[in-house]
């Protein structure tokens, strides 16, 4: 047993990280699609939309031919909005609730005709925005994730002139360091952070960390406001023996390294154990699968019911060939010349629910082993407490809080993202990227 | 099993389901293959003088995704010899004795022409001649076709000298290219043609390419009116024929049913309005002469399940339905019913009827689905929503008379009842 990297071949990897939801290949499978649309009024797939996008509206453009009527319709919601074509549980969401299931049919593809159109825009490099003059006025944004790009753009759209301050060298956030790699390629992300950027009026400051390149200080000085859309970091400490163990890593870093050096780079085990169940921990199962892992085994302490990952996510963990233990969790991880090799873990039972208002889980004190040379750990990431606090911003329960206006405790200081809502998805990031900047507007008493 | 038999004017045919003259008709080829697929007779594309087609030809209208709602051409009469029509025309009807053979003729505008041309035709053996006054296009520029059909006296002219030799049936058929199709048809009548058949195509421009502007079909950066037809065109087609079905004079002579057929369904429906035979032309262009066997098969089924022993029990049966508007019922009132069991929430019915009919529609919002139901007060019973509800039986109408008696306008009126009632 052993951790190692560049386990498979070039062309394996390719097959093994190709995408997960390939676009339509022909623009008549395309247009089939889009003429299913019954065209709702009041549609729920636009309820059920964070960023509130008209699907119905776009969908018959793409069927009338206008095509960049329906790019514009998507992305004027939502900028991000080919990302979410790829990334977005579109079944919780819009697709979730297209009225279609309830006819007992197959929902309308919304996200593939999504990719489709803003691929389109993309490809073609569509000027669909047209930035007002600028107003003098300039915003600092910190983090270049959904949430900082957001509301970037729109600030940009009504003539502000945006600065974002990115700790790393790549803009994109959890998108291009994060989400698994058969949902979005690098590339896609790079140049949908140019699209977004060709607006102008917009500059990305890369290795600028706030907390240690600048103080929030600096950036009030300097700017009318500041927008913080630093999301959240590594993952939560399981506080168990052995936990610092060579094998034992997060599963951020883990996907990050993926994302950053490549496939072949990145090093898994034979015998993978991952704790937890949200979407952390599936992509960190498949992609560790992926990568050649013989074993992946899951294990969650709650049950099925309890799972926060969704149906379709789990699906692909199962397809993938991942084991699933419910009703266990991690005791102790026992080593060997300093290498993980086995992991001891608590059978649990369900009890009575708890704040979460799902049943909360308790050890029954039976115990077992699992013979593994790796454990990832997925068990939500922790806030950057400690900056935010030194910057004296207001937390509660690790979050930034902020009120109706998207405003922080801090005069001028607005926040959205996982750094407000503690780590939800990529569109929700979009939508309070694009709250932060109208308050922005207001707060500058821009009105027009 | 019904018989589904057709005698139209003596010329027999195992079903009432013909070809209609065009290129489905053109050559022994095309109504072999016709005959073996199952097809009661054809209408052999029209014979005239020999002309020369342009190319491209054909245009369509799509419609949300399906090909080809309407049709429209820009070709001439056969192109082929006259010889080589006939020799093959005679050759058919000796290959196929128990199939219905009619020629379509248009010949240039004098009675040698056309006494020369049905010699000719009857040579062959072909069982009947259809008169082609109804072509739009080409021909029309040359006094032929569809201009024939728009002036009542030159058809009855055209008709008499035709009926002065021939001894096969004659059907003349009838150009929709006019206000009303009945003058055309009384003077046909008047001439003694033997029967009717309707509807040519009608004139079309069916669509503009947005680059380069040429309506189409382009035909070398130009284009020119064309002849419509196919699914879209049936409704006007079944009006006209339901006209000549009302009209106590040319309900006298057989109808041969035209435009926009390609079901069982739809051919029925022609027959309900008096037609003895359909003629199909579009359907098998874009599908081939297999639909025949449904068309057979369904028309068995139905006449089965209605207990119709032959075609006779129905044709002509819906003409007594229809009337005046003014003797239709005012006390005759429906209003729509939601089925909520059915519903799926996509609030089509709610938003056509609120911007464009009787804000009879009620919607509480839910999270992600609303609810919606009628207000059945402010209901005028118009079948918008049920119309557009994409889930079948969901919206019905239900029958809520607004009173026991027959009540039809010109007494509605003279009763001096309210006009505006809400
Ligand atoms: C493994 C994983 C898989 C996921 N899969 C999905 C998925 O399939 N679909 C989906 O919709 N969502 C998914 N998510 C969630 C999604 O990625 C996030 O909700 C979204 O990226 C949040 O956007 P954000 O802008 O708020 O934060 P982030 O994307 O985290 O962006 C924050 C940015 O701020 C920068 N930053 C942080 N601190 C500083 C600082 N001090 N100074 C300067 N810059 C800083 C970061 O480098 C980063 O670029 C996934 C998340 C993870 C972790
Ligand atoms: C390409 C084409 C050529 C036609 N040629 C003739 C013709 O030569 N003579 C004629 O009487 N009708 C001709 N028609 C009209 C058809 O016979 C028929 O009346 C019309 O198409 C309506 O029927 P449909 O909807 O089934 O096609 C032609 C139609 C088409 C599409
Ligand atoms: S029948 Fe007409 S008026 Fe009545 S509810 Fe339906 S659309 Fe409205």
């Amino acid at each position: 047993m052993t951790i190692k990297n560049n386990r498979l071949t070039a062309q394996q990897y390719k097959e093994k990280f190709a995408d997960i939801h390939p676009p339509f290949e022909t623009s008549g499978a395309a247009l089939l699609e889009a003429n299913r649309c019954l065209f709702c009024f009041d549609a729920p797939c636009t309820k059920a939309c964070p960023t509130s996008i008209d699907v119905p509206k776009f969908i018959k453009q793409i069927s009338t031919g206008n095509m960049k009527g329906s790019a514009l319709t998507i992305l004027s919601s939502n900028i991000m909005g080919g990302s979410c074509a790829r990334v977005c549980p579109v079944e919780k969401l819009c697709e979730g609730s297209c009225v279609l299931h309830n006819r007992q049919e197959p929902p309308i593809h919304i996200a593939r005709l999504q990719r489709y159109s803003t691929d389109m825009a993309l490809k073609s490099q569509w000027n669909l925005f047209k930035r007002k003059n600028s107003r003098g006025k300039k915003v600092a944004a910190v983090g270049a994730g959904p949430a900082g790009l957001s509301c970037a753009h729109w600030l940009a759209r009504q003539g502000i002139d945006v600065t974002i301050y990115e700790k790393e060298n790549e803009a994109g956030g959890l998108m291009t360091y994060g989400i698994a790699a058969y949902k979005v390629t690098p590339e896609f992300c790079r140049e949908e952070t140019d699209f977004i950027t060709s607006i102008g009026g917009i500059e990305i400051k890369y290795n600028e960390e706030l907390g240690r390149d600048l103080s929030l200080a600096d950036l009030k000085k300097n700017y009318d406001a500041v927008f913080l859309g630093i999301g959240v970091g590594l993952t939560r400490q399981l506080e168990i023996p052995g936990e610092n163990l060579e094998g034992v890593v997060d599963a951020i870093r883990f996907i990050y390294e993926i994302r950053k050096d490549g496939f072949s780079k990145t090093a898994v085990g034979d015998k993978v154990a991952v704790i937890g169940m949200g979407m952390t921990a599936i992509d960190a199962a498949t992609q560790a699968k992926r990568l050649g892992a013989r074993e992946v085994t899951m294990i969650y302490r709650r049950t099925e019911k309890e799972k926060p990952c969704t149906d379709e996510e789990l699906e692909i963990a199962k397809l993938d060939g991942c084991n699933i233990i419910w009703l266990a969790s991690p005791k102790e991880i026992h080593g060997e010349n300093g290498k993980v090799r086995s992991l001891l873990c608590s059978k649990m039972e369900l009890g009575e629910p708890d704040d979460s208002g799902r049943k909360f889980p308790f050890d029954t004190g039976e115990t077992f082993v699992l013979e593994v040379d790796m454990v990832i750990k997925a068990t939500g990431q922790v806030p950057y407490t400690d900056m935010l606090q030194s910057n004296r911003i207001k937390l509660s329960s690790g979050k930034i809080r902020i009120d109706a206006n998207c405003t922080t405790n801090v005069g001028a200081v607005f926040a959205g993202g996982d750094c407000v809502n503690g780590g939800k998805e990529v569109v929700d990031a979009v939508e309070a990227g694009k709250e932060g900047a109208k308050s922005i507007l207001k707060y500058l008493g821009i009105t027009d | 099993m019904a018989d589904i038999s057709s005698n139209f004017l003596g010329i027999k045919s195992p079903n009432p389901f013909w070809l209609a003259s065009g290129p489905p008709t053109d050559k022994k080829y095309n109504v072999l293959r016709a005959f073996e697929a199952g097809w009661g007779g054809v209408v052999w594309k029209t014979l005239g003088s020999q002309v020369k087609n342009v190319s491209s030809r054909y245009s369509a209208v799509d419609f949300n995704g399906h090909r080809v709602m309407g049709f429209n051409n820009i070709e001439l009469i056969s192109d082929r010899p006259l010889e080589i029509n006939l020799r093959e025309i005679r050759e058919v009807v000796r290959e196929f004795p128990d199939r219905a053979v009619i020629v379509s003729l248009m010949a240039d505008n004098n009675k040698e022409s056309w006494h020369d041309l049905i010699k000719q035709t009857e040579d062959t053996g072909a069982h009947g001649i259809e008169l082609n006054f109804g072509c739009p296009h080409g021909m029309s520029e040359r006094g032929m076709g569809s201009s024939v059909g728009q002036n009542p006296d030159i058809a009855k002219m055209i008709v008499e000298w035709v009926m002065e030799t021939a001894t096969i049936p004659v059907i003349t058929k009838l150009t929709p290219n006019v206000h009303s199709v009945v003058p055309t048809a009384k003077a046909s009548v008047e001439g003694g043609t033997n029967a009717l058949s309707l509807i040519n195509t009608i004139q079309s421009i069916t669509g503009i390419d947005l680059d380069n502007f040429v309506p189409n079909p382009n035909v070398g950066g130009k284009s020119t009116y064309g002849g419509y037809c196919g699914p879209a065109v049936k409704p006007i087609a079944l009006k006209m024929v339901a006209s000549l079905s009302l009209n106590s004079y040319t309900n006298k002579v057989p109808i041969s049913g035209i435009g926009g057929i390609s079901t069982w369904r739809d051919a029925v429906e022609f027959m309900l309005l008096g037609s003895t035979t359909i003629q199909v032309c579009t359907a098998v262009m874009t599908h081939g002469f297999r639909i025949v066997e449904d068309m057979i098969e369904g028309l068995n089924n139905w006449m089965d399940e209605k207990e119709f022993q032959t075609t006779n029990d129905f044709i002509g049966k819906s003409v007594p339905y229809l009337t005046k508007w003014g003797y239709l019922d005012m006390n005759y009132h429906v209003v729509a019913d939601i089925n909520q069991e059915k519903c799926i929430s996509c609030g089509l019915c709610y938003i056509t009827c609120e911007d464009t009919s009787h804000q009879a529609i009620n919607v509480e919002f839910g999270n992600p689905y609303n609810k919606y139901t009628i207000k059945e007060d402010d209901c005028v019973g118009c079948n918008l929503c049920m119309l557009v509800c994409p889930v079948n039986d969901c919206i019905t109408m239900l029958e809520k008379r607004k009173g026991s008696e027959y009540l039809n306008w010109l007494e509605y009126q003279k009763r001096g009842l309210p006009l505006n009632d809400h």
